[in-house]
C-alpha cells in the first residue's frame, strides 16, 4: 500500500529530521509508530497524507509514485486516507453532523445519499445524541470520536491517527483504542502515532520506532 | 457513554446500525463549508458598490458628451457658410446676389439664405452694442446654405466657381471646427476609459485584499478540506460563490443608484425646460440622457463588476492554495 525507500526530510536548510527510511504499510495491517517527543512522528505522518514532500527517496502509494502525481492526483489519493489530528482540527462552525460528512461533500456527493450513513456512524461511536452539537459543547472524548467518524465516514483504505489518545484519559484511549482495532478488522490499516507505552501493550502491533530520524521496524 | 462491541465483518461495523428515520429526516440543511460572517463582507460590497457607481457615472457622462458632440457635428456638419467682404469699388449686394445663384445651381443644396444688411449688423450687436450708426463699418455679409440629406455637393467646384467670379466671397465648411469637436470627443472617450481602468484596478486590489485577509482567517478550513481530499478546484469554490454573490450585490447597489440618477436627470429636462438655466443645458447638451444603450452599459458593468470580483478572489484563492501544498 505505502513503500518508503531511502527516504529522507529536512526543513529548509536544517539538519535532516527523516533519514533513510526504508518500510512499507501493507493492506489491512495494524501498527504503531512511536518514538520520544520530536522524534518526527508528525512529519513521518504528513509524508504518508502527501503533505509533505520528501527532500530524497521515493515514496509510492497505491502503486503509484508519488513525486510525479499532479495536485489533482495527490488529492485523490488523499481521499483514500483517513487522518486524526491531535487536535481534532473540527471545524467550529459546523454541527458534528456536518463535521462527520465534510468528506462526502468534497467528493461532491447528494447529501440524500449520505445522511443516513453519517447518522449511523455517529450512533457507532457513541454521538448520536450529540448529532446537531457543534465541537465547542463536546468533550475531548466526544471531539476525538467525531474526528476519528470524520476520518472513516468515506471508507479510507489507510488510517492515520496522530497522538489520538493523547487528550484524554487512560479509560477512554482504552475505548478510542477498540475502536480503530474494529476498524482494523473491518479492512482498513490503520497506523497510530503515539508515545504512549501503555496505550501500546494493550494490543500486540507491529512497532515503527522512530529514533534520532531513523525508524527501526519491530514485527 | 458505552461503545458498541466490536463487530466480526467485512464491512463497515456500523452499516449494521440502522439511523432512526426521524433524526435522518428532521436533519438541517448543511451549513456553507466558508462561514458567510467570516468574510469582509459589508466592506467589500461597498467598496465594489462605489467603485460600480463612480464608473457608471463616468460611462454616463462620456455618453453625454459623445452623444452632444454627435448632436453638434451632425447639425453643422448639414450646413455651409459663406462670407462676402465688403470691398470698395464692389457692389456687395450684386456679389451676394451672384453668390446665391451659383450656390442654388449647385446639386445638393437644400436651402440657401442670405443675411440681409440689417440682419448682418445685428449680428455683431452683442460686441458694439445697439444704437450704434453701423453704415460706415465694413461688415461682411454672410450666405447660409443648408445642404440636403444626400450625397455631399462639390464643394472644390464651388469654391473654385467662387473665387472666378465673386473674389471676396470665402466657404466655410466648418472642417476644421468638426475635427476639432472629434478631437474633443476623443479625448472625452480616452478620459473616460482612463478612469474606468482606475476604478477596475481599484476594485481588483480590494478584493485582492479582502481575499487574502478572508483566506488568513479560514486558513483552519482550508487545511482541513485539504487533507479530506479537497481539489483546489473544490475550496477556490467555496470561497468564489461567496465572492461572486458580494460583487453582484456590491455591483447591484452601485449601478442601480447610477441609474436612478441618470433617470432623474433625464426627468428633470422636463421640469427645467423653459428655465434660463435649463434652456442653456438643453443648448450644450441636447436632452441630457444616455440613452437605452447607456443604461444597457451599466447593467452590463454591474455583471462585470461581480466576474472580476469572482475572478479576482478566484486567483487569490489558488496562489495561497499554491502556497499551502
Amino acid at each position: 500500500m505505502i513503500r518508503f525507500e531511502n527516504v529522507g526530510l529536512r526543513y529548509g536548510l536544517g539538519p535532516e529530521v527523516l533519514r533513510d527510511l526504508n518500510f512499507g504499510i501493507s493492506g489491512h495491517s495494524f501498527q504503531f509508530l512511536t518514538g520520544p517527543s520530536g522524534a518526527g512522528k508528525t512529519s513521518l505522518l504528513r509524508l504518508m497524507l502527501l503533505s509533505l514532500r520528501p527532500t530524497r527517496g521515493l515514496i509510492s502509494m497505491f502503486d503509484q509514485d508519488t513525486a510525479t502525481l499532479s495536485k489533482d492526483g495527490r488529492a485523490n489519493l488523499r481521499r483514500r486516507i483517513g487522518i486524526v489530528f491531535q487536535d481534532f482540527r473540527l471545524l467550529d462552525h459546523l454541527t458534528t453532523y456536518e463535521n462527520v460528512a465534510l468528506p462526502f461533500r468534497v467528493l461532491g456527493k447528494d447529501e440524500a445519499d449520505y445522511r443516513a450513513e453519517v447518522v449511523e456512524l455517529l450512533q457507532w461511536v457513541g454521538l448520536g445524541d450529540r448529532i446537531g452539537a457543534p465541537p465547542a459543547v463536546l468533550s475531548g472524548g466526544e471531539k476525538q470520536r467525531a474526528a476519528i467518524a470524520r476520518a472513516v465516514i468515506a471508507r479510507p483504505q489507510l488510517l492515520l491517527a496522530d497522538e489520538p489518545t493523547g487528550n484524554v484519559d487512560p479509560n477512554l484511549g482504552q475505548r478510542l483504542l477498540r475502536l480503530f482495532i474494529e476498524l482494523n478488522k473491518s479492512g482498513t490499516a490503520v497506523v497510530i502515532a503515539t508515545h504512549d507505552i501503555a496505550l501500546m501493550d494493550e494490543y500486540d502491533a507491529r512497532r515503527l520506532v522512530l529514533h534520532e530520524g531513523r525508524l527501526h521496524v519491530y514485527d | 457513554m458505552s461503545m458498541t462491541e466490536p463487530i466480526e465483518a467485512v464491512a463497515e461495523p456500523w452499516d449494521e446500525l440502522d439511523a432512526p428515520a426521524s433524526v435522518v429526516r428532521t436533519l438541517p440543511a448543511s451549513a456553507p463549508i466558508v462561514p458567510k460572517n467570516s468574510i469582509a463582507g459589508r466592506s467589500l460590497a461597498v467598496v465594489v458598490a462605489i467603485m460600480t457607481f463612480l464608473a457608471s457615472l463616468t460611462i454616463g457622462a462620456t455618453m453625454v458628451v459623445v452623444n452632444a458632440a454627435s448632436d453638434w457635428q451632425s447639425d453643422v456638419g448639414r450646413e455651409i457658410t459663406i462670407q462676402v467682404r465688403p470691398v470698395p469699388g464692389r457692389d456687395i449686394e450684386a456679389d451676394v446676389r451672384r453668390v446665391v445663384e451659383l450656390v442654388r445651381a449647385t446639386p445638393g443644396i437644400a436651402d440657401v439664405r442670405a443675411y440681409t444688411k440689417e440682419e448682418s449688423s445685428r449680428l455683431v450687436e452683442p460686441w458694439l452694442g445697439s444704437g450704434l450708426t453701423l453704415e460706415d463699418l465694413p461688415i461682411p455679409r454672410l450666405v447660409v446654405v443648408k445642404l440636403s440629406s444626400g450625397p455631399r455637393p462639390d464643394f472644390t467646384g464651388l469654391r473654385r466657381a467662387l473665387a472666378a467670379q465673386v473674389v471676396t466671397a470665402t466657404l466655410d465648411d466648418h472642417r476644421r471646427w468638426i475635427d476639432r469637436m472629434r478631437t474633443m470627443t476623443r479625448t472625452a472617450v480616452a478620459a473616460g476609459i482612463a478612469v474606468l481602468v482606475l476604478v477596475l484596478a481599484v476594485t481588483v486590489l480590494s478584493v485582492t485584499f479582502a481575499t487574502r485577509g478572508t483566506m488568513a482567517t479560514n486558513r483552519p478550513i482550508v487545511e482541513v478540506l485539504h487533507y479530506v481530499g479537497a481539489t483546489d478546484r473544490f475550496i477556490a469554490g467555496q470561497f468564489q460563490r461567496h465572492f461572486l454573490t458580494l460583487g453582484f450585490k456590491g455591483g447591484a447597489i452601485g449601478g442601480g443608484t447610477a441609474i436612478i440618477l441618470f433617470a432623474l436627470i433625464e426627468a428633470s429636462n422636463g421640469w427645467l425646460a423653459g428655465t434660463a438655466g435649463g434652456d442653456e443645458l438643453a443648448a450644450l447638451f441636447g436632452n441630457l440622457s444616455i440613452g437605452v444603450s447607456g443604461y444597457v452599459a451599466i447593467l452590463l458593468q454591474i455583471l462585470f463588476m461581480a466576474i472580476v470580483t469572482a475572478l479576482a478572489s478566484r486567483h487569490t484563492v489558488h496562489r495561497t492554495l499554491a502556497a499551502i501544498d
